[in-house]
């Protein structure tokens, strides 16, 4: 069902008109002026292809089974896959938009930073050590453990392909805007070569190459990162204070040359030291927040990196590594914005006539590396910002193409009897498919505001893949219907909640100000509470004879989620 | 699986114990989570000029090691856990396992 609803909103929001910046929820890269073409960032980007064309190769000689396509065969460390999980969490809208949130909000930033961060315990304390003991290649298999195969796992790739597809979509933009931006290349041309890069990796690599990608690109920009806040740290002499001190005079001195009174300009140089017009009111707040945290263990891309570890021992440590890696990193691209606005800010080298970021305001950390490393440094920001919108596109399609293949068609249509060959070529054929829809969409949307796409995918992350997951595992009574049910109205309601939000309706769709019927920033709240209703309510009234199967299944599933026991070793050979 | 290898563990005392502890410690925890994130966001939503307070004569305000305090937190909870349950809860899974799988 829901490709074609999909389908629909999509064409709704295709032909609809250019728009103005939205809200920060979702890291939106913007619109970009191509720049002239960078030679040494793409002689460094040239480097990691040719690097990560080797690691394919050597991962497609590895590649031969389902298992090895799906979960790198099980094969992956709690460090390597932590990294990867980081990987697919700091993607370039994280790092660029992040940053500039910090230039220009100070403090915001940091607010904005924390609620990617907190959904990581949660996940580790109820999800992460289940979903190992009880899946083998998809969240489906979780989702679907002890119910009906057929609705369970329809709902699941519904759930998992809506959440890629708008997950896609804004890393495609934003890479062709990104690369317009740092390589002087044409935006199509930019789109063409992450859709291509990005299915040679899945097609002949699979998860091992998908995961290796990841993990590389994962160490080059903590690197990165690190060098350019230790180079900031290092010009205030480890003082954060007065770091603190420069960035307040420096945005005190852009305001009083607006024309602000010295009283005002000081006022509002000090703003950015605390919480300013980030979160407007606290229903707006908690909404965004659930979104976030609760997303975060709703991502398909995300969760089937949990299957790529051989035991809930390593899964543990992953996420664990995963969270160390991505709060280390959100403190780094604190340290970069406050940077930014010391280095950047004050250079008139970096700024156009009105005083703002050339190439736009996405690209603070970019002429930060340009300020602390010169032009070969800047080249390789450029070049590893490349490389993880890539990196994180492959783990999109990877885990989209999974769902066709192993949920769809494995299951679904040949209910559990196609061979693993036959599953493996379809999962490569919805690679391609998936590739060429990456690249039109992209194409198609390059004018669009896609601010909200990332936010409307965490939130149906949220309300969709989370609640069916987590009743699933914890709660006996909870039945296929009420699953399915539950799962589709927590879908629906987000978003349709979205497209009537102020982010969508008024700045994307055009519409008056004020007359979106949905006030606030995020449906997360709402939809949430629906999608977990609807589950509770449609369990409970279930009174089917499938539903007495399903209640009966509960204490077999707990068991095996608890201790592991009978669960497929290493992604079973 | 099969039914009578559930069965047995579902007898085995160290079973029963492991659920709940586990449960219980990561329930607490959620908890424990929730009440740092929401504390901060509301803290965020309804009192700006506190976070926004200077601690002493320079810029830094309260704000920042507040939120510096949320991420730390979030690091070192998740290792809390995972420390625990790799230590004390996978060596009574393995206890079990080794019980009922002779």
């Amino acid at each position: 069902m829901s490709a074609r609803m999909l389908a629909r909103i999509l064409g709704a929001l295709g032909f609809l008109g250019a728009a103005t910046a939205a809200i920060a929820a979702g890291a939106d890269l913007g619109q970009a002026e191509k720049q002239p073409t960078n030679w040494t960032a793409i002689g460094m980007f040239a480097l990691f292809v040719v690097g990560t064309l080797f690691i394919t190769k050597w991962a497609a000689a590895k590649t031969k089974s389902a298992a090895d396509f799906y979960t790198a065969g099980g094969g992956i460390t709690g460090f390597q896959n932590g990294l990867a999980i980081a990987g697919d969490y700091m993607s370039a809208a994280s790092f660029l938009g992040i940053s500039a949130a910090v230039m220009v909000g100070g403090f915001d930033g940091l607010i904005y930073s924390i609620g990617f961060l907190v959904g990581w315990p949660v996940v580790t304390f109820l999800l992460a050590e289940r979903l190992r003991n009880l899946g083998k290649f998809t969240f489906a298999d979780v989702a679907a453990f002890r119910f009906s195969q057929t609705p369970v796992r329809v709902f699941a790739a519904s759930g998992t392909l809506v959440v890629v597809a708008f997950y896609l979509i804004a890393q495609m933009v934003g890479a062709g805007q990104l690369i317009k931006l740092l390589f002087g290349l044409e935006y199509w041309i930019a789109v063409v070569i992450v859709g291509a890069l990005m299915m040679v990796y899945v097609l002949f690599g699979g998860m091992t190459a998908t995961t290796w990608v990841q993990i590389i690109k994962a160490c080059l920009l903590l690197a990165g990162a690190s060098f350019m806040a230790f180079m900031v740290l290092w010009h205030f002499g480890f003082s954060p204070e007065a770091m603190f001190a420069k960035a307040v005079e420096v945005k005190s001195g852009i305001a009083a040359a607006a024309g602000k009174s010295p009283a005002d300009a000081a006022a509002q140089g000090f703003s950015i030291m605390g919480p300013g017009g980030f979160i407007k009111d606290p229903i707006s707040a908690i909404s965004f927040g659930m979104a976030l945290m609760f997303g975060t263990a709703g991502l398909p891309h995300i969760l089937m990196r949990f299957f790529t570890v051989p035991n809930a021992k390593e899964a543990r440590k992953s996420v664990l590594w995963a969270t160390t890696w991505i709060g280390y990193f959100y403190i780094l691209t604190f340290i970069i914005g406050f940077g930014a606005i010391t280095f950047v800010l004050t250079n008139p080298q970096f700024l156009d006539a009105k005083g703002g970021l050339l190439g736009g305001g996405n690209m603070a950390a970019i002429h930060l590396a340009n300020a602390v490393g010169g032009n070969v440094f800047l080249g390789f920001i450029s070049a590893v910002a490349f490389a993880t919108i890539l990196a994180v596109v492959a783990g999109l399609t990877l885990s989209g193409a999974s769902a066709v293949s192993h949920d769809l068609y494995s299951t679904v249509i040949m209910k559990g009897k196609a061979d693993g060959a036959a599953e493996l070529k379809v999962s490569r054929i919805t690679t391609i498919c998936l590739g060429i829809v990456a690249v039109v969409l992209g194409i198609a949307f390059e004018k669009q505001n896609i601010a909200f796409m990332v936010s409307l995918a965490f939130a149906i992350a949220a309300s969709a893949n989370f609640p069916v997951l987590l009743m699933s595992v914890l709660w006996k009574d909870c039945t296929t219907r009420g699953a399915v049910i539950g799962g589709f109205l927590g879908l629906a309601s987000s978003v349709l909640l979205t497209l009537v939000s102020p982010a969508v309706w008024e700045v994307t769709l055009g519409n008056a100000k004020g007359s979106a019927l949905f006030p606030y920033a995020s449906p997360a709240l709402f939809s949430m509470t629906i999608g977990f209703v609807g589950i509770w309510l449609f369990s409970m009234l279930d009174k089917s004879s499938r539903s007495v199967q399903d209640r009966a299944g509960f204490v077999a599933q707990q068991v095996r989620s608890e201790t592991g026991i009978g669960a497929s070793g290493a992604s079973g050979h | 699986m099969e039914l009578d290898l559930t069965t047995r563990i579902l007898k085995d005392p160290r079973y029963q114990q492991l659920k709940a502890r586990r449960s219980r410690f990561g329930w607490w925890l959620t908890l424990a989570m929730m009440l740092v994130y929401y504390g901060f966001v509301l803290l965020v939503a309804f009192d700006k000029p506190f976070l926004a307070t200077r601690l002493g004569a320079g810029v830094t305000t309260i704000g920042m090691p507040i939120g510096l305090a949320v991420i730390a937190f979030t690091v070192l909870i998740t290792g809390f856990y995972v420390r625990r349950a790799n230590t004390e809860y996978d060596a009574l899974t393995e206890q079990i396992a080794s019980a009922v799988l002779k």
